[in-house]
Protein backbone atom coordinates (compact mmCIF):
# COMPACT_ATOMS: atom_id res chain seq x y z
CA UNK A 1 0.00 0.00 0.00
CA UNK A 2 2.84 2.43 0.70
CA UNK A 3 4.62 2.56 -2.62
CA UNK A 4 7.01 5.51 -2.43
CA UNK A 5 5.61 7.11 -5.57
CA UNK A 6 2.09 7.11 -4.31
CA UNK A 7 0.36 10.44 -3.98
CA UNK A 8 -1.14 10.53 -0.47
CA UNK A 9 -4.47 12.03 0.51
CA UNK A 10 -4.72 14.06 3.69
CA UNK A 11 -7.41 15.94 5.56
CA UNK A 12 -6.17 19.52 5.68
CA UNK A 13 -9.16 21.28 7.23
CA UNK A 14 -12.13 20.41 9.42
CA UNK A 15 -15.01 22.28 11.04
CA UNK A 16 -18.50 21.94 12.35
CA UNK A 17 -21.22 24.49 11.85
CA UNK A 18 -22.99 25.89 14.86
CA UNK A 19 -25.26 23.27 16.47
CA UNK A 20 -27.56 21.84 17.78
CA UNK A 21 -30.44 24.28 17.13
CA UNK A 22 -30.42 26.52 14.05
CA UNK A 23 -33.96 27.83 13.58
CA UNK A 24 -32.73 30.72 11.43
CA UNK A 25 -30.67 28.60 9.00
CA UNK A 26 -31.63 26.88 5.78
CA UNK A 27 -30.10 23.46 5.19
CA UNK A 28 -27.83 24.95 2.54
CA UNK A 29 -26.74 27.78 4.82
CA UNK A 30 -25.53 25.14 7.28
CA UNK A 31 -23.41 23.63 4.49
CA UNK A 32 -22.02 27.07 3.71
CA UNK A 33 -21.07 27.86 7.30
CA UNK A 34 -19.37 24.50 7.88
CA UNK A 35 -17.60 24.66 4.51
CA UNK A 36 -16.33 28.21 5.02
CA UNK A 37 -14.93 27.26 8.41
CA UNK A 38 -13.27 24.11 7.06
CA UNK A 39 -11.66 26.09 4.24
CA UNK A 40 -10.48 28.72 6.75
CA UNK A 41 -9.08 25.94 8.92
CA UNK A 42 -7.24 24.55 5.91
CA UNK A 43 -5.96 27.95 4.83
CA UNK A 44 -7.66 27.56 1.46
CA UNK A 45 -10.29 29.54 -0.42
CA UNK A 46 -13.35 28.67 -2.48
CA UNK A 47 -11.29 29.24 -5.61
CA UNK A 48 -9.02 26.35 -4.61
CA UNK A 49 -11.90 23.84 -4.55
CA UNK A 50 -12.22 21.58 -7.58
CA UNK A 51 -14.15 18.75 -5.95
CA UNK A 52 -17.36 18.58 -3.90
CA UNK A 53 -18.73 15.61 -2.01
CA UNK A 54 -21.97 15.73 -0.06
CA UNK A 55 -25.25 13.91 0.18
CA UNK A 56 -28.81 14.49 1.31
CA UNK A 57 -32.30 13.31 0.60
CA UNK A 58 -32.75 14.42 -3.00
CA UNK A 59 -31.27 13.13 -6.25
CA UNK A 60 -28.58 15.37 -7.73
CA UNK A 61 -28.02 16.70 -4.22
CA UNK A 62 -24.34 17.50 -4.68
CA UNK A 63 -25.15 19.42 -7.83
CA UNK A 64 -27.58 21.56 -5.87
CA UNK A 65 -25.11 22.25 -3.09
CA UNK A 66 -22.47 23.15 -5.70
CA UNK A 67 -24.89 25.63 -7.23
CA UNK A 68 -25.71 27.19 -3.86
CA UNK A 69 -22.04 27.49 -2.95
CA UNK A 70 -21.16 28.87 -6.38
CA UNK A 71 -18.82 25.99 -7.12
CA UNK A 72 -18.21 24.37 -10.51
CA UNK A 73 -16.43 21.20 -9.46
CA UNK A 74 -15.00 18.72 -11.94
CA UNK A 75 -15.14 16.00 -9.28
CA UNK A 76 -18.40 15.43 -7.43
CA UNK A 77 -19.84 12.56 -5.43
CA UNK A 78 -23.11 12.08 -3.58
CA UNK A 79 -22.96 8.43 -2.62
CA UNK A 80 -25.71 7.94 -0.06
CA UNK A 81 -25.12 5.29 2.58
CA UNK A 82 -27.22 7.01 5.24
CA UNK A 83 -25.24 7.69 8.38
CA UNK A 84 -22.18 6.06 6.83
CA UNK A 85 -22.20 8.38 3.82
CA UNK A 86 -19.50 10.78 4.89
CA UNK A 87 -16.92 8.10 5.62
CA UNK A 88 -17.58 6.78 2.10
CA UNK A 89 -17.35 10.27 0.61
CA UNK A 90 -14.00 10.95 2.31
CA UNK A 91 -12.72 7.54 1.19
CA UNK A 92 -13.76 8.30 -2.39
CA UNK A 93 -12.26 11.80 -2.17
CA UNK A 94 -8.97 10.25 -1.06
CA UNK A 95 -9.00 7.98 -4.11
CA UNK A 96 -9.68 10.97 -6.36
CA UNK A 97 -6.78 12.88 -4.81
CA UNK A 98 -4.49 9.87 -5.06
CA UNK A 99 -5.50 9.28 -8.66
CA UNK A 100 -4.67 12.88 -9.44
CA UNK A 101 -8.14 13.72 -10.75
CA UNK A 102 -8.84 16.28 -8.02
CA UNK A 103 -6.68 18.66 -6.01
CA UNK A 104 -8.95 20.00 -3.26
CA UNK A 105 -12.16 18.16 -2.41
CA UNK A 106 -14.61 19.84 -0.06
CA UNK A 107 -16.81 17.36 1.81
CA UNK A 108 -19.80 19.03 3.45
CA UNK A 109 -22.88 18.11 5.42
CA UNK A 110 -25.81 20.24 6.51
CA UNK A 111 -29.17 19.54 8.12
CA UNK A 112 -31.94 21.39 9.88
CA UNK A 113 -33.74 18.23 10.83
CA UNK A 114 -34.69 19.38 14.31
CA UNK A 115 -36.16 22.67 13.13
CA UNK A 116 -37.90 21.17 10.12
CA UNK A 117 -39.07 17.73 11.15
CA UNK A 118 -38.67 17.79 14.87
CA UNK A 119 -39.12 15.06 17.30
CA UNK A 120 -41.28 12.61 15.41
CA UNK A 121 -38.37 11.36 13.41
CA UNK A 122 -37.51 7.80 14.24
CA UNK A 123 -40.90 6.94 15.60
CA UNK A 124 -43.18 7.85 12.74
CA UNK A 125 -42.79 4.54 10.98
CA UNK A 126 -45.39 2.96 8.81
CA UNK A 127 -48.83 4.40 8.47
CA UNK A 128 -50.26 5.34 5.12
CA UNK A 129 -46.80 6.04 3.75
CA UNK A 130 -45.85 2.40 4.21
CA UNK A 131 -47.89 1.29 1.25
CA UNK A 132 -46.03 3.79 -0.91
CA UNK A 133 -42.63 2.29 -0.03
CA UNK A 134 -40.65 1.81 -3.21
CA UNK A 135 -40.32 -1.71 -4.63
CA UNK A 136 -39.18 -4.38 -2.19
CA UNK A 137 -39.21 -1.97 0.77
CA UNK A 138 -42.90 -2.84 1.15
CA UNK A 139 -42.22 -6.17 2.85
CA UNK A 140 -41.05 -4.73 6.17
CA UNK A 141 -43.16 -1.60 5.89
CA UNK A 142 -46.60 -2.95 6.81
CA UNK A 143 -46.06 -3.76 10.46
CA UNK A 144 -45.77 -0.42 12.20
CA UNK A 145 -42.09 -0.83 12.83
CA UNK A 146 -40.07 2.31 13.46
CA UNK A 147 -36.44 3.27 13.00
CA UNK A 148 -35.93 2.73 16.71
CA UNK A 149 -37.76 -0.59 16.41
CA UNK A 150 -35.26 -1.89 13.87
CA UNK A 151 -32.36 -1.26 16.23
CA UNK A 152 -34.41 -2.69 19.08
CA UNK A 153 -34.75 -5.95 17.14
CA UNK A 154 -30.96 -6.09 16.84
CA UNK A 155 -30.52 -5.30 20.52
CA UNK A 156 -32.99 -8.00 21.57
CA UNK A 157 -31.23 -10.63 19.48
CA UNK A 158 -27.82 -9.62 20.84
CA UNK A 159 -29.18 -9.90 24.37
CA UNK A 160 -30.56 -13.34 23.55
CA UNK A 161 -27.38 -14.71 22.00
CA UNK A 162 -24.75 -13.13 24.24
CA UNK A 163 -26.47 -12.19 27.46
CA UNK A 164 -25.99 -8.48 26.81
CA UNK A 165 -27.93 -6.51 29.41
CA UNK A 166 -29.94 -3.28 29.31
CA UNK A 167 -27.47 -1.94 31.89
CA UNK A 168 -24.58 -2.56 29.50
CA UNK A 169 -26.39 -0.79 26.68
CA UNK A 170 -27.19 2.09 29.01
CA UNK A 171 -23.53 2.45 29.95
CA UNK A 172 -22.82 3.61 26.38
CA UNK A 173 -25.18 6.55 26.85
CA UNK A 174 -23.65 7.32 30.25
CA UNK A 175 -20.12 7.48 28.83
CA UNK A 176 -21.17 9.65 25.88
CA UNK A 177 -22.78 12.08 28.32
CA UNK A 178 -19.56 12.23 30.35
CA UNK A 179 -17.75 13.29 27.19
CA UNK A 180 -20.47 15.76 26.23
CA UNK A 181 -19.99 17.54 29.56
CA UNK A 182 -16.72 18.84 28.12
CA UNK A 183 -18.30 20.03 24.85
CA UNK A 184 -19.89 23.46 25.32
CA UNK A 185 -21.95 23.00 22.13
CA UNK A 186 -23.38 19.60 23.10
CA UNK A 187 -27.16 19.32 23.11
CA UNK A 188 -27.18 17.58 26.49
CA UNK A 189 -24.36 17.98 29.03
CA UNK A 190 -25.79 17.06 32.43
CA UNK A 191 -24.54 13.71 33.71
CA UNK A 192 -26.86 10.71 33.53
CA UNK A 193 -26.64 7.40 35.36
CA UNK A 194 -27.38 3.89 34.18
CA UNK A 195 -30.46 3.97 36.40
CA UNK A 196 -31.67 7.16 34.72
CA UNK A 197 -31.25 5.66 31.26
CA UNK A 198 -33.18 2.57 32.32
CA UNK A 199 -35.93 4.59 33.92
CA UNK A 200 -36.40 6.77 30.83
CA UNK A 201 -39.37 5.74 28.76
CA UNK A 202 -39.22 2.59 26.66
CA UNK A 203 -39.60 3.62 23.02
CA UNK A 204 -39.23 0.14 21.52
CA UNK A 205 -38.19 -2.62 23.93
CA UNK A 206 -35.41 -2.96 24.94
CA UNK A 207 -34.41 0.58 23.87
CA UNK A 208 -35.29 3.51 26.10
CA UNK A 209 -35.47 7.15 25.20
CA UNK A 210 -31.90 7.65 26.46
CA UNK A 211 -30.66 4.71 24.36
CA UNK A 212 -31.57 6.86 21.31
CA UNK A 213 -29.53 9.63 19.72
CA UNK A 214 -30.60 13.22 19.98
CA UNK A 215 -32.20 15.01 17.03
CA UNK A 216 -30.39 18.16 16.03
CA UNK A 217 -29.66 20.81 13.47
CA UNK A 218 -26.08 21.08 12.34
CA UNK A 219 -23.41 20.32 9.82
CA UNK A 220 -19.74 19.71 9.40
CA UNK A 221 -17.14 19.74 6.66
CA UNK A 222 -13.62 18.70 5.82
CA UNK A 223 -11.11 19.44 3.08
CA UNK A 224 -9.25 16.56 1.46
CA UNK A 225 -6.13 17.32 -0.56
CA UNK A 226 -2.72 15.85 -1.30
CA UNK A 227 0.12 15.70 1.18
CA UNK A 228 2.18 17.81 -1.25
CA UNK A 229 -0.42 20.56 -1.32
CA UNK A 230 -0.88 20.37 2.46
CA UNK A 231 2.82 20.90 3.06
CA UNK A 232 2.32 24.63 2.48
CA UNK A 233 -0.86 24.86 4.58
CA UNK A 234 -1.11 25.93 8.22
CA UNK A 235 -2.59 22.83 9.88
CA UNK A 236 -0.83 19.56 10.52
CA UNK A 237 -2.13 17.18 7.84
CA UNK A 238 -4.00 14.05 8.85
CA UNK A 239 -3.42 11.11 6.53
CA UNK A 240 -6.23 8.97 5.16
CA UNK A 241 -4.50 5.68 5.85
CA UNK A 242 -7.30 3.46 4.59
CA UNK A 243 -11.03 3.14 4.13
CA UNK A 244 -13.66 0.59 3.21
CA UNK A 245 -17.43 0.27 3.19
CA UNK A 246 -20.03 -2.49 3.05
CA UNK A 247 -23.77 -3.14 3.04
CA UNK A 248 -25.88 -6.04 4.26
CA UNK A 249 -29.41 -4.96 3.32
CA UNK A 250 -31.44 -1.83 2.66
CA UNK A 251 -34.78 -1.04 4.31
CA UNK A 252 -35.81 -4.66 4.94
CA UNK A 253 -34.27 -5.79 8.18
CA UNK A 254 -35.69 -9.24 7.34
CA UNK A 255 -33.07 -9.42 4.58
CA UNK A 256 -30.16 -9.19 7.08
CA UNK A 257 -28.84 -12.65 7.75
CA UNK A 258 -27.58 -12.02 11.29
CA UNK A 259 -28.76 -9.09 13.41
CA UNK A 260 -25.82 -9.45 15.79
CA UNK A 261 -23.35 -8.57 13.03
CA UNK A 262 -23.24 -5.18 11.28
CA UNK A 263 -21.54 -4.31 7.99
CA UNK A 264 -18.59 -3.09 10.09
CA UNK A 265 -17.52 -6.74 10.19
CA UNK A 266 -16.75 -6.42 6.47
CA UNK A 267 -15.62 -2.81 6.21
CA UNK A 268 -13.44 -2.84 9.33
CA UNK A 269 -10.98 -5.61 8.42
CA UNK A 270 -10.69 -4.27 4.87
CA UNK A 271 -9.99 -0.73 6.07
CA UNK A 272 -7.38 -1.90 8.58
CA UNK A 273 -5.70 -4.02 5.93
CA UNK A 274 -5.61 -1.13 3.48
CA UNK A 275 -4.25 1.15 6.22
CA UNK A 276 -1.63 -1.35 7.30
CA UNK A 277 -2.67 -1.19 10.95
CA UNK A 278 -4.56 -3.39 13.40
CA UNK A 279 -7.28 -2.54 15.92
CA UNK A 280 -4.58 -2.59 18.62
CA UNK A 281 -2.91 0.39 16.93
CA UNK A 282 -5.99 2.59 17.30
CA UNK A 283 -5.70 5.29 19.97
CA UNK A 284 -9.13 6.91 19.67
CA UNK A 285 -12.39 6.10 17.89
CA UNK A 286 -15.40 8.00 16.63
CA UNK A 287 -18.15 5.41 16.20
CA UNK A 288 -21.64 6.09 14.94
CA UNK A 289 -23.93 6.02 17.96
CA UNK A 290 -27.44 6.30 16.57
CA UNK A 291 -28.44 3.97 19.40
CA UNK A 292 -26.51 2.37 22.22
CA UNK A 293 -26.67 -1.04 20.52
CA UNK A 294 -25.02 0.45 17.42
CA UNK A 295 -21.83 1.07 19.40
CA UNK A 296 -21.83 -2.37 21.01
CA UNK A 297 -22.09 -4.04 17.60
CA UNK A 298 -19.44 -1.75 16.11
CA UNK A 299 -16.74 -2.33 18.75
CA UNK A 300 -17.19 -6.06 18.24
CA UNK A 301 -17.30 -5.97 14.45
CA UNK A 302 -14.25 -3.70 14.15
CA UNK A 303 -12.32 -6.16 16.30
CA UNK A 304 -11.82 -4.09 19.45
CA UNK A 305 -13.28 -7.03 21.37
CA UNK A 306 -14.60 -10.47 20.50
CA UNK A 307 -18.11 -10.98 19.14
CA UNK A 308 -20.51 -11.06 22.08
CA UNK A 309 -18.16 -9.22 24.44
CA UNK A 310 -19.28 -5.73 23.45
CA UNK A 311 -21.57 -5.50 26.47
CA UNK A 312 -18.85 -6.11 29.07
CA UNK A 313 -16.44 -3.97 27.00
CA UNK A 314 -18.62 -0.87 27.22
CA UNK A 315 -19.76 -1.56 30.78
CA UNK A 316 -16.17 -1.69 32.04
CA UNK A 317 -15.40 1.74 30.63
CA UNK A 318 -13.88 0.64 27.34
CA UNK A 319 -15.26 3.74 25.61
CA UNK A 320 -14.31 6.22 28.32
CA UNK A 321 -11.31 8.53 28.47
CA UNK A 322 -8.53 6.39 29.85
CA UNK A 323 -10.31 3.25 28.68
CA UNK A 324 -9.17 0.81 26.03
CA UNK A 325 -10.85 2.74 23.22
CA UNK A 326 -11.79 6.34 24.06
CA UNK A 327 -14.81 6.89 21.83
CA UNK A 328 -16.92 9.83 20.70
CA UNK A 329 -14.89 12.37 22.60
CA UNK A 330 -17.29 15.16 21.57
CA UNK A 331 -20.24 13.46 23.24
CA UNK A 332 -21.45 11.62 20.14
CA UNK A 333 -24.89 11.48 18.64
CA UNK A 334 -26.29 10.26 21.93
CA UNK A 335 -25.56 13.58 23.64
CA UNK A 336 -23.83 16.18 21.47
CA UNK A 337 -25.42 16.40 18.02
CA UNK A 338 -27.21 14.08 15.59
CA UNK A 339 -28.68 15.91 12.61
CA UNK A 340 -29.61 12.69 10.77
CA UNK A 341 -26.42 11.62 9.02
CA UNK A 342 -23.72 12.27 11.60
CA UNK A 343 -20.79 10.71 9.77
CA UNK A 344 -19.07 14.02 8.96
CA UNK A 345 -18.84 14.87 12.67
CA UNK A 346 -16.93 11.63 13.26
CA UNK A 347 -14.24 12.68 10.81
CA UNK A 348 -13.98 16.18 12.29
CA UNK A 349 -13.50 14.90 15.84
CA UNK A 350 -11.04 12.21 14.72
CA UNK A 351 -8.91 14.85 12.99
CA UNK A 352 -9.02 17.16 16.00
CA UNK A 353 -7.81 14.30 18.19
CA UNK A 354 -4.92 13.53 15.86
CA UNK A 355 -3.95 17.21 15.78
CA UNK A 356 -4.09 17.43 19.57
CA UNK A 357 -6.93 19.97 19.38
CA UNK A 358 -9.62 18.06 21.26
CA UNK A 359 -9.41 20.10 24.44
CA UNK A 360 -10.52 18.49 27.69
CA UNK A 361 -11.19 15.15 26.02
CA UNK A 362 -7.85 14.99 24.19
CA UNK A 363 -6.38 11.49 24.14
CA UNK A 364 -2.68 11.84 24.90
CA UNK A 365 -0.43 11.36 21.90
CA UNK A 366 -3.19 10.06 19.64
CA UNK A 367 -1.57 8.78 16.44
CA UNK A 368 -4.20 6.57 14.83
CA UNK A 369 -7.95 7.20 14.85
CA UNK A 370 -10.91 5.35 13.44
CA UNK A 371 -14.13 6.95 12.23
CA UNK A 372 -16.89 4.46 11.53
CA UNK A 373 -20.32 5.35 10.20
CA UNK A 374 -23.40 3.15 10.33
CA UNK A 375 -26.42 3.95 8.19
CA UNK A 376 -29.98 2.91 7.54
CA UNK A 377 -31.27 0.05 9.69
CA UNK A 378 -27.74 -1.24 10.39
CA UNK A 379 -27.70 -1.47 6.62
CA UNK A 380 -24.41 0.20 5.78
CA UNK A 381 -21.02 0.54 7.39
CA UNK A 382 -17.99 2.60 6.41
CA UNK A 383 -14.65 2.65 8.18
CA UNK A 384 -11.95 5.30 7.83
CA UNK A 385 -8.53 4.91 9.41
CA UNK A 386 -6.76 8.23 9.91
CA UNK A 387 -3.22 8.85 11.08
CA UNK A 388 -0.96 11.66 12.20
CA UNK A 389 2.05 10.29 10.41
CA UNK A 390 2.65 9.40 6.79
CA UNK A 391 2.32 5.66 6.23
CA UNK B 1 -33.57 23.22 25.05
CA UNK B 2 -35.19 20.84 27.48
CA UNK B 3 -37.67 18.46 26.02
CA UNK B 4 -36.65 18.52 22.38
CA UNK B 5 -34.20 16.44 20.53
CA UNK B 6 -34.90 12.78 21.12
CA UNK B 7 -37.66 10.43 19.97
CA UNK B 8 -38.87 9.71 23.48
CA UNK B 9 -39.33 13.40 24.16
CA UNK B 10 -42.52 13.42 22.13
CA UNK B 11 -45.57 14.30 24.07
CA UNK B 12 -48.91 12.78 23.11
CA UNK B 13 -50.51 14.52 20.16
CA UNK B 14 -53.51 16.65 20.99
CA UNK B 15 -56.79 14.84 20.61
CA UNK B 16 -58.42 15.30 17.23
CA UNK B 17 -61.86 16.79 17.72
CA UNK B 18 -64.79 14.84 16.42
CA UNK B 19 -65.19 11.21 15.49
CA UNK B 20 -62.41 9.59 13.48
CA UNK B 21 -63.08 6.37 11.65
CA UNK B 22 -60.57 3.62 12.38
CA UNK B 23 -57.73 3.75 9.89
CA UNK B 24 -57.07 0.42 8.16
CA UNK B 25 -53.73 -1.27 7.86
CA UNK B 26 -51.71 -0.08 4.91
CA UNK B 27 -52.04 -2.34 1.88
CA UNK B 28 -49.30 -3.13 -0.60
CA UNK B 29 -49.45 -2.35 -4.29
CA UNK B 30 -48.24 -5.76 -5.48
CA UNK B 31 -45.41 -5.84 -7.98
CA UNK B 32 -45.86 -8.37 -10.80
CA UNK B 33 -43.46 -10.96 -9.36
CA UNK B 34 -45.15 -10.74 -5.95
CA UNK B 35 -48.80 -10.85 -6.96
CA UNK B 36 -49.06 -14.56 -6.12
CA UNK B 37 -47.60 -13.99 -2.66
CA UNK B 38 -50.10 -11.30 -1.69
CA UNK B 39 -53.02 -13.08 -3.35
CA UNK B 40 -52.27 -16.32 -1.50
CA UNK B 41 -52.27 -14.52 1.84
CA UNK B 42 -55.61 -12.97 0.80
CA UNK B 43 -56.86 -16.53 0.43
CA UNK B 44 -55.41 -17.65 3.78
CA UNK B 45 -52.28 -19.38 2.47
CA UNK B 46 -48.60 -18.63 2.99
CA UNK B 47 -46.46 -19.29 -0.06
CA UNK B 48 -42.70 -19.10 -0.49
CA UNK B 49 -40.43 -19.36 -3.50
CA UNK B 50 -38.57 -22.64 -3.95
CA UNK B 51 -35.57 -22.99 -6.24
CA UNK B 52 -36.18 -25.49 -9.03
CA UNK B 53 -32.46 -26.33 -9.04
CA UNK B 54 -31.16 -26.30 -5.45
CA UNK B 55 -34.40 -26.53 -3.50
CA UNK B 56 -33.71 -23.52 -1.28
CA UNK B 57 -36.72 -21.49 -0.14
CA UNK B 58 -36.74 -17.70 -0.19
CA UNK B 59 -38.77 -14.62 0.62
CA UNK B 60 -39.30 -11.88 -0.31
CA UNK B 61 -39.95 -12.89 -3.90
CA UNK B 62 -37.12 -12.38 -6.36
CA UNK B 63 -36.67 -13.11 -10.04
CA UNK B 64 -34.08 -15.86 -9.37
CA UNK B 65 -32.74 -18.00 -6.53
CA UNK B 66 -30.37 -15.95 -4.34
CA UNK B 67 -28.24 -19.02 -3.63
CA UNK B 68 -27.63 -20.42 -7.11
CA UNK B 69 -29.43 -18.21 -9.60
CA UNK B 70 -31.84 -20.95 -10.59
CA UNK B 71 -35.48 -20.44 -11.55
CA UNK B 72 -38.02 -20.36 -8.73
CA UNK B 73 -41.58 -21.65 -8.26
CA UNK B 74 -44.21 -20.93 -5.63
CA UNK B 75 -44.86 -23.63 -3.02
CA UNK B 76 -47.13 -23.59 0.00
CA UNK B 77 -45.42 -23.16 3.36
CA UNK B 78 -46.45 -24.78 6.63
CA UNK B 79 -47.11 -21.46 8.34
CA UNK B 80 -44.99 -22.59 11.27
CA UNK B 81 -42.19 -20.34 12.46
CA UNK B 82 -40.07 -19.35 15.46
CA UNK B 83 -39.43 -15.83 16.72
CA UNK B 84 -35.90 -14.67 15.75
CA UNK B 85 -36.27 -11.31 17.49
CA UNK B 86 -39.04 -8.97 18.57
CA UNK B 87 -39.70 -5.54 19.97
CA UNK B 88 -42.69 -3.99 21.67
CA UNK B 89 -43.40 -0.70 19.92
CA UNK B 90 -44.45 1.86 22.52
CA UNK B 91 -44.19 4.99 20.41
CA UNK B 92 -45.34 5.48 16.83
CA UNK B 93 -47.13 8.61 15.72
CA UNK B 94 -48.38 7.18 12.43
CA UNK B 95 -51.91 5.85 12.27
CA UNK B 96 -53.24 3.22 12.47
CA UNK B 97 -50.32 1.99 14.56
CA UNK B 98 -50.50 4.66 17.23
CA UNK B 99 -53.97 3.37 18.06
CA UNK B 100 -52.56 -0.11 18.73
CA UNK B 101 -49.67 0.74 21.08
CA UNK B 102 -48.19 -1.33 22.62
CA UNK B 103 -47.85 -3.95 19.88
CA UNK B 104 -45.22 -6.47 18.85
CA UNK B 105 -43.10 -6.24 15.71
CA UNK B 106 -41.07 -9.39 15.15
CA UNK B 107 -38.81 -11.16 12.73
CA UNK B 108 -39.80 -14.82 12.48
CA UNK B 109 -37.97 -17.67 10.79
CA UNK B 110 -40.33 -19.89 8.81
CA UNK B 111 -39.77 -23.63 9.16
CA UNK B 112 -38.88 -23.60 5.45
CA UNK B 113 -36.07 -21.11 6.09
CA UNK B 114 -37.06 -17.60 5.00
CA UNK B 115 -37.26 -14.82 7.58
CA UNK B 116 -40.14 -12.35 7.47
CA UNK B 117 -41.19 -9.32 9.46
CA UNK B 118 -44.63 -9.48 11.03
CA UNK B 119 -46.74 -8.65 14.05
CA UNK B 120 -47.21 -11.18 16.83
CA UNK B 121 -50.88 -11.11 17.82
CA UNK B 122 -53.19 -13.16 19.98
CA UNK B 123 -51.16 -12.83 23.16
CA UNK B 124 -49.92 -10.27 25.65
CA UNK B 125 -46.90 -8.41 24.23
CA UNK B 126 -45.01 -9.32 27.39
CA UNK B 127 -45.54 -13.03 26.64
CA UNK B 128 -43.47 -12.97 23.43
CA UNK B 129 -39.94 -14.36 23.58
CA UNK B 130 -37.08 -15.16 21.25
CA UNK B 131 -37.40 -18.78 20.09
CA UNK B 132 -41.13 -18.89 20.71
CA UNK B 133 -43.08 -21.13 18.29
CA UNK B 134 -45.68 -19.25 16.29
CA UNK B 135 -48.05 -19.95 13.41
CA UNK B 136 -49.46 -17.81 10.63
CA UNK B 137 -52.88 -16.28 10.67
CA UNK B 138 -54.11 -14.18 7.82
CA UNK B 139 -55.79 -10.84 7.36
CA UNK B 140 -57.04 -9.40 4.07
CA UNK B 141 -55.91 -5.83 3.48
CA UNK B 142 -57.25 -5.19 -0.04
CA UNK B 143 -59.00 -6.92 -2.92
CA UNK B 144 -55.67 -8.29 -4.15
CA UNK B 145 -53.63 -8.68 -0.99
CA UNK B 146 -53.57 -10.23 2.42
CA UNK B 147 -50.87 -10.37 5.08
CA UNK B 148 -49.59 -13.09 7.38
CA UNK B 149 -49.64 -12.23 11.06
CA UNK B 150 -48.34 -14.73 13.59
CA UNK B 151 -49.76 -15.97 16.87
CA UNK B 152 -48.51 -18.43 19.52
CA UNK B 153 -48.53 -21.94 18.08
ZN1 LIG C 1 -31.04 -22.30 -6.01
Amino acid sequence: MSAPWRRRAVVAGVATSDYPHLPDFSEHAVHAQAAQRALDDAGLTWADVDGLATTGFFPMYATGVAEYLGLHPTYYDETNAGGASFEVLVEHAAYAIEAGVAEVVLVTYGSVQLSQMGRRLGTGGGGGAAAMAPGPAIYDALWGNTLVGNYALAARRHMHEYGTTPEQLASVAVTMRQHAAHNPMAQYRDPVTVEEVLSSRLVADPLHKLDCCVISDGGAACVVTSAERAADLPSAPVYVLGGAHATSHHLNLSAASDLTVSPAAQSGPLAFERAGVTPDDVDVAQLYDSFTITVVLTVEDLGFCAKGEGGPFVEKGGLALGGKLPTNTDGGGLSACHPGMRGMFLVVEAVRQLRGQAGATQVADARVAVAHGTGGMLSTGATLVLGREAP
Amino acid sequence: MSGDGRPGDMRPLPAVPGERPPKPRPAPVPEPEAAEYWKAARDGRLVVQRCDDCGRHQLYPRARCLACGGPVSWVEASGRAVVYSYTVIRQNYARPFRDWIPYVVALVDLDEGPRVMTNIVGCDPEAVSVGMAVRARFEPVSEEAGIALFEPA
